[in-house]
């Protein structure tokens, strides 16, 4: 400990000069264990992470074959030619991606609410059955909605004799009287999946707000409503950013749901990388695409985090 | 119509409780119905639709050939993936909650952007490069990707708790002669540890629960989910809901207890 206030670990400057021999020795030492701590772990990161991701990049500019290898050439047209190929998967992936983020944020805020607010003493038990589909695969949840949503099921009969799917059949949103296989089931699946991604965050912001806030606003003759939009969501707007990407991040890469709930009409991007790399093996375009991936991601992310005014999130 | 009014009054109260509970019934519905079919007898391979009731595959929940093999497979490299993420994981947290050094920013930044990254270009060109390198895909190849994506929040986890800890704590312990070891293993630990248990807890789950990184990274090796991935394309036998219903279980009771025993200790 004598020898951490000489070498200054508590600040981003580099150390004082040593004043004696053998204090240098020793704080060069300690100036060393941080480095010491975080070797491993981002040496696993920088091979299996980083490295993967430049390596991706190099292959998205490689023509070639399986036969004969492949080369890069600073093929840059595989890019286009992907884009051109592909982009209404892209557009539909940001559309339902987007869709089941707003569907996360409106399901998810009244239960992060309940559980933040109005839960007492069912407060733990309400975040066990929120957590609790975290631990159970999640593959088996979602060829559940399979069954709920069949044919015959009880969800479409009492939507088919509500009329509300001759409506939908008429939006484009389903077709011939049916769910499964239809962008509305795939958009609830995502929002299914992805659901919790948007409650923790939302509750954790939530559950920090000084309920005097709310006393002070009835006080001043706040309806509660009005409470809410001046007072609660502007406090929660952390969570909601933070329940926003991580609902939205994921959901537009995934292609789990579209594969199980939809049917080729619904393919998001996640899909065809996934059939480009592991069906067709053309590993350029499925490189390039994942790079685009990004991308677009990358743009809306930065862009709503901008919008919001909230940058401490990340 | 005063009843009617009144009735409408308490709706409107409680309309925030009322979606609350819908929404929670959207998230439980799924683990309702996997737990109903699991006593289900279909008829054909697939298990969607409404048969019979049946205990057959609660007898016998490994009559499906390759079922439990890839779940042991599983969970063998869920222990070991959290092993090497929490400890991985939690060095680095301490490095960034204790100390300032340079790069450290840089570190941050590695840290967070796996978790903001989609899944699938992280597979992908994990994948592209275990194919470059001529290693052959397998248990290894999986457990390797399964470490790089939990040690992010292992990190986060562990931080946050080290980060709220008073420092006073542990200058307490030198103060009276403890050795940084002691001090190490008797202050630091045990406070740090409801965020390494914390860590080590998601990584399990994420681990165990993960298809797509493994989708590409798994070769013909079958782990769970991919073995459910499969089922959902060749028929889905009965024991797979068998094993999503325990799950959910150990789940919620492993949870509750916890709970229960951190209840006690903080009252007493």
């Amino acid at each position: 400990m004598t020898t951490s206030a000489a070498t200054g670990t508590t600040t981003d400057q580099p150390p004082a000069p040593p004043r004696a021999g053998a204090l240098h020795k020793a704080a060069r030492r300690k100036k060393l264990v941080p480095y010491w701590l975080l070797f491993p772990g981002i040496l696993w990161l920088l091979v299996f992470f980083a490295a993967p991701l430049v390596y991706q990049a190099s292959t998205s500019l490689q023509t070639g074959s399986l036969e004969e290898g492949f080369e890069v050439t600073w093929h840059f047209a595989t890019y286009w030619d992907a884009l051109g190929e592909y982009y209404p998967q892209f557009l539909r992936s940001v559309a339902y991606a987007a869709t089941a983020t707003a569907l996360c944020l409106a399901l998810g805020y009244p239960l992060a609410y309940l559980i933040a607010f109005k839960a007492g003493r069912w407060r733990n038990l309400l975040m066990v059955l929120v957590i609790a589909p975290f631990f159970t695969s999640f593959l088996i949840r979602t060829l559940a909605w399979k069954t709920i949503l069949s044919d015959g099921g009880p969800v479409v009969s009492t939507l088919g004799s509500l009329h509300v799917l001759g409506l939908t059949d008429a939006l484009g949103l389903t077709e011939g009287h049916r769910l499964l296989a239809t962008p509305l089931a795939v958009v609830c699946g995502l929002t299914y999946n992805f659901l919790p991604f948007m409650i923790l965050p939302l509750y954790s912001s939530l559950e920090r707000i000084d309920s005097r806030l709310h006393e002070a606003a009835g006080d001043l003759y706040a309806r509660p409503l009005t409470t809410f939009r001046k007072v609660t969501f502007p406090l929660s707007m952390p969570g909601v950013v933070a329940g926003t990407l991580l609902t939205f991040i994921p959901a537009a890469g995934d292609y789990i749901n579209a594969e199980l709930l939809g049917s080729t009409d619904q393919k998001m991007i996640g899909n065809v990388i996934q059939s480009q790399f592991l069906r067709v093996l053309d590993y350029p375009t499925a490189a390039a695409l994942s790079f685009i991936l990004m991308a677009a991601i990358l743009a809306v992310v930065t862009v709503y985090i901008r919008k919001s005014g909230t940058e401490e999130v990340v | 119509m005063a009843l009617l009014s009144a009735l409408g009054r308490r709706l409107r109260r409680n309309l925030v409780v009322i979606a609350g509970l819908c929404t929670l019934a959207y998230l439980i519905l799924p683990n309702v119905v996997v737990t109903v079919f699991s006593f289900n007898k279909p008829n054909g391979r697939f298990n969607y639709e409404w048969q019979r009731f049946s205990t057959d595959a609660w007898t016998d929940p490994c009559g499906v050939a390759d079922l439990c093999g890839s779940l042991s497979l599983s969970l063998r490299i869920a222990l070991w993936a959290t092993v090497g993420a929490t400890v991985l994981g939690t060095m680095i947290a301490f490095a960034l909650a204790r100390y300032r050094f340079r790069s450290r920013s840089a570190v941050s930044t590695l840290i967070f952007l796996p978790m903001a990254m989609p899944e699938v270009v992280m597979a992908a060109s994990l994948a592209t490069l275990f194919l470059n390198m001529g290693v052959s895909f397998g248990f290894w190849t999986i457990l390797i990707a399964h470490v790089m994506f939990c040690l992010s929040f292992v990190v986060t986890a562990v931080k946050a708790r080290v980060m709220s800890m008073d420092p006073r704590l542990e200058q307490a312990a030198q103060d009276l002669y403890a050795t940084p070891l002691q001090t190490f293993t008797k202050v630091t630990l045990p406070i740090a540890a409801p965020g390494i248990a914390a860590g080590a807890l998601l990584s399990f789950a994420l681990s165990f629960d993960d298809f797509i990184i493994t989708n590409f990274n798994a070769g013909s090796t079958v782990t769970f989910p991919m073995y459910v991935w499969g089922a959902a394309q060749r028929g889905t036998p009965v024991q797979i809901n068998v094993i999503g219903t325990a799950m959910f279980l150990v789940a919620v009771l492993g949870v509750l207890g916890a709970q229960l025993v951190g209840g006690r200790r903080k009252r007493s």
